[in-house]
């Protein structure tokens, strides 16, 4: 392959060129209550070129490889086209394509596996998801369950006209396990999800948290919804980490930015956003996690950046172009969720971490609330920069310094520019949560990890009746 | 195609091959420009069969080796879930018109003079704003082959045009955008431009509100944002097998407000949700879904309809070549009659919703949605006052639909699966920042 890329690269007239090739296997169980629905392999192999003329893009994916000096040809020729245009607006013609520079990298990169899951046999994973749904099957009210496995490992080759040339594979695994209670007209469900970057050990032995899902969607059906206002709210470290991924990780992602002078202005590194107790991390060097890898899908190392130091914006997550527009250093933060897309900014492993001084105790965190609320795991979350959401999986009523009633859902949303500044208290708990993905441009679900300590903060705003 | 069918009927009672193709090419916008032309092509193949009784399932990307997807089916079969449908025969389909073959004669060239003049005309009426978007032709191929003699194809043009401008000022962010899509090609900008100008004036001026119980006017986008996941949840035929539907077991009962009536339809002339036949070579239809506020039907593929007792509604949908699951393909919701201009000035203290961010991230299966206002309006004695920020409204969508003021009388697209016109509803809750 390294031949071919290299031969089709020869000759061709474009400020930079990369070219990507992935082969993925996969596999999949589905359940729907106690039926099994789907469950079975699949196999995938495709590639795209990216050729970058004058500051203009052209791309092109496809499955069959075969022909690809044509397929570079045609990428080249469209960012002609996109690049004659942009230098037009300019005096004199002259946009220019600037990438950071990254020093060219020869690597071959096995996969970081534990416990591997392509060799664990398709019914010894199914007899794990049976024991799974026999236990939500034996608690009463429940009307049915989904239960979501899957696994892929994926190779992709990458090279670039710089003389990059990096062989990667990867394995993800994740498994999404929904119970759903009823009562007359009423529905009622509790989510419960997981995912690792290599570890098939991370599926097995969830047989309490699956019994304790089923009995809390049971508990639903009789618990009320939340008055909405404002409340102190406590996080636990799985919505907390949700929190962080979607009030500030994706106001980092500087594609948002790099072009839009007056948000240039508000993203200022040195702005204060919290308390001098809030450190923001994100980054695919830190192993064992979900996002984590050597080499992003531009052939940049992977680094660990502080988005929030003591409070301060401190850094963003970065492509090659963005980073040069920026005068920045790259960050290894390019990706793309496979061959059909380019890579964008996006984050990886992202988490608050516990403060440097003693952090807040969650007795301490929670003592001094008259009335507040207790939010812990995540349906989801969304951000469109400024303002967000995201919604607990499981919340509880604070009266009094005391955790008491189970509540509905709540979804909770906060602005940027004021909610960090909110957080008046910090835990020494940090857990990372890997069972979620991101979505960003079309591109979804990329896997992430992202997590904190238990968080306080004052006044968020949280809908309900 | 031909081939693997032969293959998999060597081993299997039934085989079913889908195989499915498409090149699309998106230029794409960022700060106000072009940034990227783009080709997609892809192809892929899947292979369903029954064997010993039991489904088996495999796809692949790769053409050059069919007997590893027969294999990989039968593997699959050993677990797989026991058939209970027929595959259809041959048969004919009705006439669906889905392919305009303008849409492959667009040059890129002209592609960008649209995106540009879109961009141009938006930011004519307010220069700050930043544009990005995109505009998308593409011509996509579907073939349908089984054991029992059944067989389709048809060919699927599209096109697409949006665009999404941000606006900022100080700390203060305002996003406005909208899309139109269609088998045809789209020439017509200024409708779109026209609608982001007017987002855009409605939002001119910030508005503070207070938290409780407020009318709540949903545009056609708004209905999208709130309503949308909910509904294609509770009519799927999968969900209502299950029992999982809050709407199961209460067919025939008045529900909703008795001006409502929802269908799915995939029979609509060059819309990019129509076809004439489902994913399993199932003819297309109109499936009523509320009649005057009854709960009527609910959407089936073979399988699904196989285990309710029911019949398939042509329901089935395979995301990028995946095993077949019942889907809505596009949802209408019937004109009321009253207009826009009506419904709000009918408010005295109310709101207009466009967009919501987070409501699809709650119970949605129970109907319950809450979420964070992005783009809305405040309402003042009858009239549109300015832009509502860091508010939150929440309700459950079965309480909220069983009475509705009004309904607009003027239907709109939203993306290709909903057609509805606004609605206009009594009272939601409402939390907004002290």
């Amino acid at each position: 392959m390294r031949e071919q890329i290299a031969d089709a690269l020869k000759g061709q007239d474009a400020d930079y060129i990369e070219v990507r090739i992935e082969e993925r296997e996969a596999s999949r169980i589905l359940y729907r209550g106690r039926e099994l629905e789907d469950i079975g392999r699949s196999t995938s192999r495709g590639g795209n070129v990216r050729a970058l003329v004058k500051g203009g893009w052209g791309f092109v994916s496809f499955n069959e490889l075969s022909g690809l000096r044509d397929k570079v040809a045609l990428a080249v020729k469209q960012a002609h086209l996109v690049g004659r245009g942009r230098a037009r607006e300019f005096e004199k013609g002259k946009e220019e394509s600037r990438l950071a520079p990254v020093a060219p990298v020869v690597d071959i990169v096995a996969p970081q596996i534990r416990k591997d899951p392509s060799i664990v046999p398709l019914a010894q994973k199914k007899g794990l998801l049976d024991e799974y749904n026999e236990l939500i099957w034996s608690t009463t009210k429940i009307q049915t369950s989904v239960i979501a496995y899957g696994d892929s490992k994926k190779r992709v080759i990458f090279a670039n006209s710089e003389g990059c040339y990096i062989e990667q594979t990867r394995v993800d695994l994740s498994t999404r396990i929904v119970v759903i209670a009823r009562e007359d007209g009423d529905v009622q469900q509790v989510a419960l999800s997981v995912g690792s970057g290599g570890d098939f050990g991370f599926i097995e032995g969830l047989h309490q948290e699956v019994k304790d899902a089923a009995q809390r969607a049971v508990a639903l059906l009789t618990a009320l919804q939340v008055k909405g206002g404002e409340y102190t709210a406590v996080l636990d470290p799985v919505l907390a980490g949700v929190f962080a991924h979607e009030a500030f990780g994706h106001l980092s992602e500087s594609d948002f930015v790099y072009e839009n002078d007056r948000l240039k202005d508000i993203m200022v590194l040195g702005r204060r956003f919290g308390g001098e107790h809030l450190n923001i991390v994100d980054g695919a060097a830190i192993p064992g996690l979900r996002g984590s890898y050597k080499y992003d899908d531009e052939g940049v190392p992977a680094t660990r950046t502080y988005l929030i130091k003591d409070g301060i914006l401190a850094g963003r997550l970065h492509s090659r172009e963005t980073a040069a527009k920026m005068g920045e250093k790259p960050t290894g933060n390019a990706r793309a969720i496979d061959y059909r897309h380019p890579p964008i900014v996006r984050m990886t492993n992202t988490f608050i971490e516990p403060p440097r001084q003693v952090g807040v105790s969650f007795n301490e965190m929670i003592g001094d609330i008259k009335e507040g609320v207790y939010v812990k795991n995540w349906y989801g979350g969304m951000t469109s920069m400024e303002m967000f959401t995201f919604s607990a999986g499981e919340a509880y009523m604070i009266r009094n310094g005391k955790i008491e009633e189970l509540l509905r859902p709540v979804v909770l949303t906060g602005n940027v520019f004021s909610t960090l500044e909110n957080i008046d208290a910090i835990g020494d708990d940090l857990a990372m949560n890997e069972g979620g993905g991101c979505g960003k441009g079309g591109q979804m679900p990329l896997p992430v990890s992202n997590g904190s300590p238990h968080i306080r903060i004052r006044k968020c705003l949280v809908g309900g009746r | 195609m031909e081939n693997i069918l032969s293959l998999a009927r060597k081993v299997a009672e039934e085989a079913e091959v889908f195989l499915v193709s498409s090149k699309e090419t998106p230029v794409g916008f960022e700060a106000n420009r072009l940034k990227m032309l783009e080709t997609r092509e892809t192809i892929s193949v899947s292979l369903r069969i029954v064997k010993d009784g039991r489904i088996g399932f495999s796809s692949t990307t790769r053409l050059d080796d069919p007997q590893a997807l027969v294999d990989m089916a039968v593997e699959s079969a050993q677990f797989g879930a026991l058939a209970r449908f027929t595959l259809p025969a041959a048969q004919c389909y009705p006439q669906i018109e889905v392919y305009d073959p303008e849409v492959e004669g667009i040059a890129i060239e002209d592609m960008v003079e649209i995106g540009d003049s879109l961009i141009a005309r938006v930011r004519g009426h307010t220069p700050e704003l930043v544009c990005g978007g995109g505009v998308t032709r593409s011509v996509g191929m579907v073939n349908i082959l089984n054991s029992r003699g059944g067989e389709a194809s048809y060919r699927k043009s599209f096109f697409a045009i949006g665009i999404e401008g941000t606006l900022i000022r100080d700390t203060d962010m305002l996003f406005v955008g909208e899309m139109d899509s269609s088998c045809h090609p789209i020439r017509e900008f200024k409708p779109l431009a026209d609608s982001v100008i007017r987002q855009l004036e409605m939002a001119k001026h910030p508005a503070s509100l207070s938290s409780g119980r407020l009318p709540v006017l949903l545009t056609p986008k708004g209905v999208r944002s709130a309503f949308f996941a909910p509904l294609a949840l509770a009519f799927n035929g999968k969900t209502a097998l299950e029992g999982a539907s809050p709407l199961v077991g209460r067919e025939g009962q008045l529900l909703f407000d008795e001006r409502l009536s929802l269908w799915d339809d995939a029979t609509i002339d060059y819309c990019p949700a129509s076809r004439p036949c489902d994913d399993e070579g199932v003819p297309s239809q109109r499936t009523s879904l509320i009649e005057k506020g009854v709960v009527t039907n609910f959407l089936y593929d073979l399988q699904t309809a196989a285990m309710a007792g029911s019949r398939s509604t042509g329901s089935a949908n395979r995301a990028r070549g995946g095993m077949p699951t019942p889907s809505v393909s596009a949802l209408v919701v019937e004109e009321g009659d009253s207009t826009f201009e009506e419904m709000v000035r009918d408010m005295k203290e109310g709101l207009v919703i466009e967009m919501l961010i987070g409501a699809e991230q709650g119970n949605v299966l129970g109907g319950e949605f809450s979420g964070n206002i992005l783009l809305g309006y405040k309402v003042e004695n009858g009239e549109i006052v300015g832009r509502v920020k860091d508010t939150m409204v929440s309700g459950n969508i079965y309480d909220t639909l069983k009475e509705l003021v009004a309904i607009g009388r003027e239907a709109k697209w939203v993306g290709n699966s909903l057609r509805t016109p606004a609605l206009y509803l009594s009272r939601l809750a409402v939390a907004s920042k002290g």
